[in-house]
This record gives C-alpha cells, sequence and structure tokens, in this order.
C-alpha cells in the first residue's frame, strides 16, 4: 500500500477550479519533487493533503496508509503523521519556541496515546536537534518565528520536523528567501531525516534545491494536474526548456 | 508550560455556557428591607453597630446620592436599573460562636470547598488556627478576609499580622476599633460626592476589608479578600481601605464569584488606597463574577471606582487586574500621583465573551514632580462582545519631569465582537514625556492553522496563542494568582472559536 494515494483530486477555491483531477502516489523512503510555475496548484495541494480550511473539496480522495485523510481534523493528521513546513511560517507573539515545541509534541504524542516526554527527556531531544541545525539555544526562548531571519524561520521548520518525526512530510518552497549557505543548512538537515520508513514531498519553483536535495521522482505540475512523472532528469529538462512545453500539453 | 496544559485539560472538561462557580448556598440569612431609603441606610448602620459619625457621612452621601444621576458615556448598553428593587444588605444570620470546624454551618463549608478554598484554609477561615509548630513551613500564608454577601465571615492570620503591627480586618470592625484610622482616611481618596456609583457606595457600603501598614514594616504575607454574592435580588457594596504607612509595603488580592442567576446584581465596590512617602502598595483583582449565560441573560453589573493616593515622595502604587466575568465591567483603577518621584502602574487583561461589555482602563494623574507611570493594557474580545479601554493621562502644570508609558493591545477572536480603544492624553506642562502605542490584531485563521498542524486542538490553540498576549501581564501577578487566572483566561474563552 503507498503511504499517501491521491486519486483525481479536485479542489475549488472561490468557485474556481484550481487542482482539476490529480493523481500522486508516494511510498515509503520516496523523497518526490513537484514543480510548476506560479499558480499551478503546488501550494493549494500542499494544503490539502495538510487539512487548511479554506478549500473545497470537489472530488476525488486522498488516501493515508489506506484511511481517508480528508475526513481527519488538520490535527488528527499532524498526529497520525503528516508535517508541513510552511512556506511563510507564522509568528506568534509571547509563546516561546520552546513551550510551543513542547505543547505541540505532547499534543501528538497524547493523540498517539503515547506518554508525554517528561521535562528533562524533551529538553535534551530538542537540543540535540537544534546543535544539528545551528539553532542557538537563545532562539528556542525567543517567540515563535518573531524577529526571526528568512533562515531561521526555515530552520525552525525543520527544527520541528526533526522533532516530531513525521512520516509524510511536505516541504512548501523551503529554499524561498535562503541565501546559498542557510540552503545548504537546511538541505542537509532534511537529508539527514531520509528514511525508508518516511516519504517526503518537496515543493518547489527552482532546480537548485534538487542539488541538495536529491528526489528519486519529480512532478511537474500545470494548470492543477501532475503533466508528466519522471526521474531526476525531468528537473534538468525543465530548466532547459521551461514549463511552456508542459502548459501547451494541457 | 505546565499552567497552559493545565489550562488545555481545563477546558476540555468544561461544556460551552457553564460557569464553575454558579451554585447557590442555602442559608438562612438576615436581609434589610427591600429598596433605599434614609431608613435602609440606618438600617444598615445600626446592624453593624456603627458609632454616630459614621451614619451621618452615610447619610450625607445618601442626601448627595439623591441629586445624582447615573453616567452614560461608558460604552456599555443595559437597561436602567431600579434602585429600589433592590435589596441593600443580606447577612449570613449569625450562629453561637464556633471552637472547632464540626460547629460551622455545614453549607458555609461546602461553599468553601466548592470554590476550592482548600479544607485546612477554610479551618482558618473559620478561626480555627493551626497550633504553633504544626503549619506547613513549606508552604506560603496569605491571609484571607472572606466576605460572604454583605459581611465579612472570617479573617485569616489575624494573630500572627498583629504581631508585625498590620491591621488586616474587616472595615465594619474597624470603624469600631481603629476609628481615628477610618475617619482620617475615609473617603479621602474617593470622596463622598466623587460619582453616582461610588456615592451609592458611600451610602449603603456593608462591610470589605481594612489594611493599615505602620511605618517601615514589610508585610510578612500577601492578604487577599474573597468576594462572594450569594442572595437573590441583593446589590454587593464593599468597601476596601488600605493605608501603608511611612516606607512600608503590602501585597493585596481579591477574587469575586458569584451564583448563576438569570436577573442582573449590582455590585458597586469603592476601594481607596493611600500610600505615604517611600511605600509601596500592590493590587491584584481576578474578577470573575457571573458574565451572564450564553443569550446574554443575567451576569453582574460591575460598577466600581478603584483609585490610589500616591500621598507620600517616592511612593509607589501598582494595579494589576485579570477581569474576565460580569455581564457589565465599568471600571478604572487609577492613580493620583501627588508626592515627587511617586509612580503608578496599570496592568490590565479584560476579557469579554458572548454578550459581556467591557469598558475599563486607568487614570494616571501627574501632579508631583518626576512622576512616572506605566500601562499595559491587554484587551481579549470574543464572541459578541464589546470591550472598551479608556484610559486618562494626565500632567499638572507643575509636574515637570512627568512621564508615561501607554501600551495598549486588542486581540479580537471572531467577526462578531468589537475592542475600543479611548485614550485622553493631557499635558499641560512642557517637559512631560508620554508615549502610547496601541495594537489591534486577530487571531488569524493562519495562526491558529499553523499550530493546529503542528498537533494542537482548535482550543489549544487559541489557549497558547492568548497567553503568549497576555503574558507580559500575568508575570506582574503574585505567582499562586497567575496560575489560576492562566485557567480562568481559557475558561472564559471557552467556544469562542468556531
Amino acid at each position: 500500500m503507498a503511504l499517501l494515494e491521491i486519486r483525481d483530486l479536485r479542489v475549488g477555491v472561490e468557485d474556481r477550479e484550481v487542482i482539476r483531477g490529480l493523481d500522486l502516489n508516494v511510498n515509503a523512503g520516496e523523497v518526490h519533487a513537484i514543480m510548476g510555475p506560479n499558480g499551478s496548484g503546488k501550494s493549494t495541494l500542499s494544503h490539502v493533503i495538510a487539512g487548511k480550511p479554506g478549500y473545497e473539496i470537489t472530488g476525488g480522495q486522498i488516501l493515508f496508509r489506506g484511511e481517508n485523510l480528508l475526513r481527519m481534523e488538520p490535527n488528527e493528521r499532524a498526529a497520525k503523521g503528516v508535517f508541513l513546513a510552511f512556506q511563510y511560517p507564522i509568528e506568534i507573539p509571547g509563546v516561546t519556541t520552546m513551550n510551543f515545541l513542547r505543547a505541540a509534541l505532547n499534543a501528538q504524542r497524547k493523540a498517539r496515546d503515547q506518554q508525554e516526554f517528561s521535562t528533562p527527556e524533551f529538553l535534551k531531544r530538542v537540543r540535540d536537534v537544534a546543535d544539528s541545525l545551528n539553532i542557538p539555544q537563545d532562539m528556542l526562548k525567543r517567540g515563535v518565528n518573531v524577529g526571526f531571519s528568512g533562515g531561521e524561520k526555515k530552520r525552525n521548520e525543520i527544527l520541528q520536523m526533526a522533532l516530531f518525526e513525521p512520516s509524510l512530510c511536505i516541504l512548501d518552497e523551503i529554499d524561498s528567501g535562503l541565501d546559498i549557505d542557510a540552503l545548504r543548512i537546511v538541505a542537509s538537515g532534511i537529508n539527514a531525516l531520509r528514511s525508508p520508513k518516511r516519504a517526503m514531498i518537496v515543493i518547489t519553483h527552482y532546480r537548485r534545491l534538487l542539488d541538495h536535495i536529491e528526489p528519486e521522482i519529480v512532478h511537474v505540475m500545470s494548470k492543477g494536474r501532475v503533466m508528466k512523472s519522471g526521474g531526476k532528469e525531468l528537473a534538468l529538462e525543465l530548466e532547459a526548456c521551461g514549463y511552456a512545453q508542459f502548459e501547451d500539453a494541457a | 508550560m505546565v499552567a497552559v496544559q493545565e489550562t488545555v485539560e481545563r477546558v476540555k472538561r468544561i461544556d460551552v455556557d457553564q460557569y464553575r462557580y454558579g451554585f447557590e448556598t442555602l442559608i438562612e440569612t438576615d436581609k434589610a428591607p427591600k429598596g433605599l431609603s434614609e431608613e435602609t441606610v440606618k438600617f444598615i448602620s445600626e446592624k453593624k453597630n456603627e458609632p454616630a459619625w459614621m451614619l451621618q457621612w452615610r447619610l450625607e452621601a445618601y442626601r448627595r446620592w439623591l441629586t445624582m444621576t447615573e453616567p452614560t458615556w461608558a460604552r456599555v448598553d443595559y437597561p436602567k436599573i431600579d434602585f429600589q428593587d433592590l435589596y441593600y444588605y443580606a447577612a449570613p444570620k449569625p450562629k453561637k460562636t464556633v471552637t472547632s470546624l464540626d460547629e460551622i454551618d455545614p453549607e458555609i463549608l461546602k461553599t468553601y470547598e466548592k470554590l476550592g478554598i482548600p479544607l485546612r484554609e477554610v479551618a482558618m477561615l473559620e478561626g480555627v488556627e493551626p497550633k504553633p509548630g504544626e503549619e506547613d513551613p513549606n508552604r506560603r500564608k496569605i491571609a484571607v478576609d472572606a466576605v460572604f454577601d454583605s459581611v465579612s465571615v472570617a479573617t485569616t492570620f489575624k494573630a500572627e499580622l498583629k504581631k508585625a503591627g498590620v491591621i488586616f480586618m474587616p472595615i465594619s470592625e474597624a470603624i469600631r476599633e481603629h476609628p481615628e484610622l477610618v475617619q482620617k482616611y475615609l473617603g479621602s481618596v474617593v470622596p463622598t460626592s466623587d460619582n453616582f456609583y461610588a456615592t451609592l457606595n458611600s451610602a449603603v457600603f456593608s462591610d470589605g476589608s481594612f489594611v493599615y501598614v505602620p511605618p517601615g514594616v514589610r508585610c510578612p504575607m500577601e492578604l487577599s479578600t474573597y468576594f462572594r454574592i450569594n442572595e437573590r435580588n441583593t446589590g454587593q457594596f464593599e468597601r476596601t481601605l488600605i493605608i501603608a504607612d511611612k516606607g512600608s509595603y503590602v501585597s493585596y488580592l481579591e477574587g469575586c464569584t458569584a451564583p448563576q442567576r438569570d436577573e442582573n446584581q449590582l455590585h458597586a465596590a469603592v476601594v481607596e488606597l493611600v500610600a505615604h512617602d517611600d511605600a509601596e502598595i500592590k493590587y491584584s483583582t481576578v474578577q470573575n463574577w457571573y458574565p451572564g449565560n450564553s443569550e446574554g441573560k443575567g451576569g453582574i453589573y460591575n460598577f466600581v471606582t478603584k483609585r490610589g493616593d500616591c500621598r507620600g515622595d517616592r511612593s509607589k502604587i501598582s494595579w494589576t487586574q485579570v477581569e474576565t466575568g460580569s455581564a457589565i465591567t465599568w471600571k478604572y483603577p487609577s492613580c493620583i500621583l501627588r508626592g515627587d518621584n511617586s509612580s503608578g502602574e496599570f496592568y490590565s487583561i479584560a476579557i469579554s465573551n458572548g454578550f459581556q461589555q467591557v469598558d475599563s482602563g486607568t487614570k494616571m494623574i501627574h501632579l508631583g514632580k518626576n512622576t512616572s507611570s506605566r500601562i499595559i493594557s491587554k484587551g481579549i474580545a470574543a464572541g459578541k462582545s464589546q470591550n472598551t479601554y479608556r484610559g486618562l493621562v494626565t500632567a499638572h502644570r507643575k509636574a515637570t519631569g512627568a512621564r508615561n508609558f501607554t501600551a495598549c493591545d486588542s486581540l479580537l477572536i471572531g467577526d462578531k465582537c468589537g475592542a475600543h480603544t479611548v485614550p485622553y492624553i493631557e499635558a499641560k506642562n512642557s517637559s512631560a514625556t508620554f508615549e502610547h502605542e496601541a495594537t489591534t490584531s486577530k487571531i488569524s485563521e493562519d495562526v491558529l492553522f499553523y499550530c493546529i498542524q503542528r498537533g494542537l486542538s482548535q482550543e489549544e490553540a487559541v489557549g497558547l496563542v492568548v497567553n503568549g498576549f497576555v503574558k507580559d501581564v500575568l508575570q506582574q501577578l503574585p505567582m499562586e494568582f497567575a496560575v489560576e487566572a492562566q485557567k480562568l483566561i481559557s475558561i472564559s474563552l471557552d467556544g469562542s472559536v468556531g
């Protein structure tokens, strides 16, 4: 059984159909890249998988380990192992990153009937992960994403991903707003989390990211549909010829 | 985060529209006849065994009140109150003097239990103090005065406070036992003619707390008063007077609850604080009067006058309030910065949900030289509520070097509520430095989705964001109250989203 199975998905936003019959199969252990021009529906797809309100599912289904994902609340999906790294991480003033991480982690564990982590155990885990991502301790004491640089915000997303140990990671334009050094740190953080039990969907405009995170499968999305899938050489082809050829095909 | 987790737990267990303190205690009471007249005023004064000067004071206030009209400038809307349709005095019928816990009216005992005051403290409340040497040394002591309807039921730790020279007793007792102090200070901060509700209070107040801290004394424990309205159709008019003499310090907390009733009940309190040279008073309130049900029926009308006088040089008064209850809140704890180099602070969290209406804020009146004040106000509006911050900062022409910093933040939850900020700023002295910052924000779908995507439920997410929003003010509260207040905030906002 595929970890994630999307069949003929159709999604509308304010009377406009933005995903128009999309199919996608993702197995555990695979890294998929989804590339496509602005407005092709990439971000919408990531939002719908994670359960963001405001979208109307007009057809099709999404199965996660064979279960109907669309029937679950977003927090249930998180507890089942769906993680979305945001393109624009949200600021929460007054709530320290540390407190946020603990509240979220314990909520997920509780939903899975696992015991909450003790304080020392939790602190150790956070410290280990933070060190590997070059995140200084004082950043964890600041409000969630408040006053963080673009790079810090993205590293904070990867920190959460590492801490929550999800089985499906969706990375929505994780490379946007990053300089080359920050990109390297973020990419190596992501690569460290690759595992036979975990799948990733990397959404991006640029092939550059795929030099750092090598995908098994590349999909080209246009006008709400997957137009073509292939190996990583497809990304090179895209770079040479642009998205236009795929749009014409639609 | 422990507290937040606890908050979250609490919220989960509670149904929308359930007010935890909404029970009623059936005990026999002694009531004044319905309505307000000179007779009522005399009845109350007589019940309290008051000296003649006190009765005269009340009657003057009553006569003054007859000439006054209700203020209408606040952004609150309610049907006209019929002041003749109220009881102005109700007291639990006195039983014989008690020597052990077993002899206290079991109904009153049950009330304390439901309010979450542990039995050990109840024993103290009812005057059964632990023997010396049997006290738990790890426990922080808080002296409690409990006011049930119109009378103070019991005050704890009296003896220990007396040793330090601190007077902490019901004001009705202070009128008899320390008339010189009461006569000197009562009405010296809030005069009997001050405003409609304060004047009404002056005529009919029945009880409240009295505190006097002598020169140079740091009060050895937190002082706390617990107010409970129990009787039907009864107004509560408590009066609190706190005097910190030269170089002294006192921290005082008050908590308030009431039963759940369909009709509205009136609460009109007056609090006066006096701080002499180098003295400091910290006054904290957690107000949780019944707010009315989800359709806006019932709830307490809370019309309160609180004012502190920084009478001495270098004196300091600090107000911290967490306002979650009441159908209507009309309350502006203020500081008169009379002494040179004196300072005033106002930290406020005002939460409104359902059909609650809050019009609250502060007045900082700079009179002395080099006085400073600080205002941090956090308003949270949810449901169909209206939440107004109204504040006045003024510098007299002789108040050279006056400084004020004001930050008013409003948070909206949902799209049917309103937040309003009405600051008045007057500087009659060109050397004054007044800063004002204001923000209004919404808990956006994006913030909630971010939290929920990380595994938090909707309620947990709201609780987390709100706790972050009010953190600056919560930190001002004494530890025990901060935890309690945090729980209260989440409960008050339960069911506010979705």
